[in-house]
């Protein structure tokens, strides 16, 4: 069943090309993962399917035209972002963070909040140790984790991770990606951008290579890390 | 100057600034949700007290037709973006409510119902208008500059006078004391008046601290004004967040009219100096700290009551020119951190 169905979608920034004509599609329960280098249009890519900016083409989400949807009305619909800048609350405690993430389950009352909050905490032990903690004191680490746990807060049906791994040792970058199969056992899909293509690649259904903001190449998870050009453009060295 | 002189200023001072600090207080608090610097907030503060005055005497106030207008506008500028409940909701809010508080209003005001039922018909008139305000004027350009935000709030604050001169006429009036007990203190007489102050306005400002630290709706608008994206990002509507943020200051605005009202005779403008004085403390504060933007409204109202006593004609020019130093100091500060960066 089609969860995500994105059509001719194009996004211009003062007549620059960002994103053209781009076509990607999901299903439910998948992990997809698209990978491209740097100034790729990923980022756009995703913001444009999270209604953060205006963009040309069709978002169909569930079966639901997202045209005139607003990001809180996506976030209600399930449909969340942990974006590239992870854009937590600096000044805040780690709590209430995640506190802030349950909004869309404040209909529901304190207490089905904070079971949401204890499983984020099982899910990331090391933010249950730093919960009294202002969120702009945490590492890098643990403000990825903070933000997907923020997002997860909003019990989404499909989550959109933008560079997960961005800075991070590689431990918790092998944690990070533990994590997002496991979140993908629980039920909720995944749309993952990466430039850690080898490590996306192993854990995605799907695959989609962005390059000058065009689909460039697209295949099963397997057969795109197969792939010859991917081999050489980026999984040619194994500096990652 | 004696002591018991001293005594006296001194207290002035504290009443007067107390009424600064809830001001300043909702000046901060609306600017870091929505970026709107709230000029018309000294218009609700004259509208409150001559409402209050109005019915102290058992005439309907006229500020029933500002309400029933204000209301109809900004039913008007927000529904046809709203389809089934959501425009019922907004009927609710924009026609139903003032219809109601202008039924009691007629039915309750020749009977002079006393002090505290008037305060509460009072606050219930005056409040409404900052969220009406903020569908009518703010809302629609909650993606704007500041600057151009800033804009549509002197345009507010101009039309507002204007109303208010039709509606109230050029006169001034007194309200009522809430009591007219004397405590004496030692040698010293304190009015029940300033007690009454001072208990309400600190009331509201631990009100205002628990809801904001303590309340789900607290955090999320305080996440909005730390974080407009990320608030988005977790399903939070900036446009609900700046409409609560201006219901809370056309009440605690409405509260400081009502207060200021036995203080002193209020024209329809007299509000916007008041206003001023709390801006003078909020700016002090930089728009963004709270505890300082109080303790420099305590400063305004001291400097302002002693200034009264010493040179009592360049009282206002006092007041504002101590904001000089303090603005340079800021702009001074403000360059070193950009040198740092
Ligand atoms: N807000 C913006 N204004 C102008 N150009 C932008 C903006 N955001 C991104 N771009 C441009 O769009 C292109 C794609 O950027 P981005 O989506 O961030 O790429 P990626 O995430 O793949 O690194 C880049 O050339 C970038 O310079
Ligand atoms: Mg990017």
């Amino acid at each position: 069943m089609t969860l995500l169905d994105v059509r001719h979608l194009s996004v211009a920034f003062g007549g620059i090309q960002a994103v053209s004509d781009v076509a990607l599609r999901m299903a439910h329960g998948q992990i997809v993962t698209v990978i491209g280098p740097n100034g790729a249009g990923k980022t756009t890519l995703l913001s444009a399917i999270a209604g953060i900016i205006p963009a040309s083409g069709s978002v169909t989400f569930g079966g639901v035209d997202l045209a005139r949807h607003t990001v809180e009305s996506r976030v209600a619909g399930g449909l969340s972002l942990v974006p590239e800048k992870r854009e937590l609350f600096a000044g805040m405690t780690v709590a209430e963070n995640l506190r802030l993430g349950g909004w869309r389950l404040r209909a529901q009352g304190f207490r089905a909040a904070t079971r949401a909050m204890d499983e984020c905490y099982a899910l990331f032990p090391r933010l249950a140790e730093r919960r009294g903690q202002r969120a702009g004191t945490l590492s890098g680490g643990e403000r990825q984790m903070l933000a997907m746990a923020r997002a997860l807060m909003a019990k989404p049906t499909l989550l959109m991770l933008d560079e997960p791994s961005l800075g991070l040792a590689p431990l918790i970058v092998r944690d990070i990606f533990r994590t997002i199969r496991a979140l993908r056992e629980t039920g909720v899909s995944i749309l993952l951008v990466e430039q850690n293509a080898r490590a996306a690649l192993a854990i995605s259904d799907y695959g989609y290579v962005l390059e000058g903001g065009r689909i460039a190449l697209e295949g099963d998870g397997a057969a795109l890390a197969a792939d010859p050009r991917i081999v050489e453009m980026y999984l040619g060295t194994a500096a990652r | 100057m004696d002591q018991s002189i001293f005594l006296i200023l001194l207290q002035d001072g504290v009443v007067n600034g107390a009424i600064y600090a809830l001001l300043a207080l909702c000046l901060v608090m609306v600017f870091a949700v929505t970026r709107v610097i709230l000029i018309p907030q000294g218009e609700l503060v004259s509208f409150a007290a001559l409402t209050y005055a109005t019915l102290d005497t058992g005439h309907v106030p006229a500020s029933l037709y500002l309400l029933g207008g204000l209301g109809g506008a900004a039913f008007l500028r927000a529904a046809w973006a709203k389809r089934g409940t959501a425009l019922l909701w907004l009927a609710v809010e924009t026609l139903v409510l003032p219809a109601g508080i202008a039924g009691v209003t007629v039915w309750l005001a020749p009977q002079k119902p006393g002090v505290a039922v008037e305060v509460l018909l009072a606050l219930a008139i005056t409040a409404p208008l900052a969220p009406y305000l903020y569908r009518l004027a703010f809302q629609p350009l909650a993606n704007a500059s500041v600057l151009v935000l800033l804009v549509a709030s002197v345009g507010a604050h101009l039309a507002l006078g204007g109303l208010g001169l039709l509606i109230f006429g050029p006169e001034g009036s007194r309200g009522p004391g809430f009591s007219t007990a004397m405590l004496s203190l030692g040698d010293q007489v304190v009015p029940g008046q300033s007690l009454w102050i001072l208990g309400l306005t600190l009331t509201a400002m631990a009100g205002l601290y628990l809801f904001f630290e303590f309340t789900l709706l607290g955090t999320a608008l305080r996440a909005v004004a730390v974080n407009r994206l990320g608030a988005r990002l977790v399903g939070i509507r900036t446009e609900q967040a700046g409409l609560i943020a201006f219901t809370l200051a056309g009440i605690l605005g409405a509260l400081s009219g009502v207060l200021v009202a036995p203080l002193t005779t209020i024209y329809y403008d007299s509000g916007f100096l008041i206003g001023l004085k709390g801006f003078v403390a909020a700016i002090v504060g930089g728009l963004a700290s709270y505890p300082l933007a109080v303790l420099a409204a305590l400063v305004v109202g001291l400097v302002e009551s002693f200034s009264a006593f010493w040179a009592s004609a360049f009282k206002e020019v006092i007041v504002f020119t101590v904001i000089i130093p303090v603005l340079l100091w800021r702009s001074w500060r403000h360059q070193d951190l950009e040198d740092e960066e």
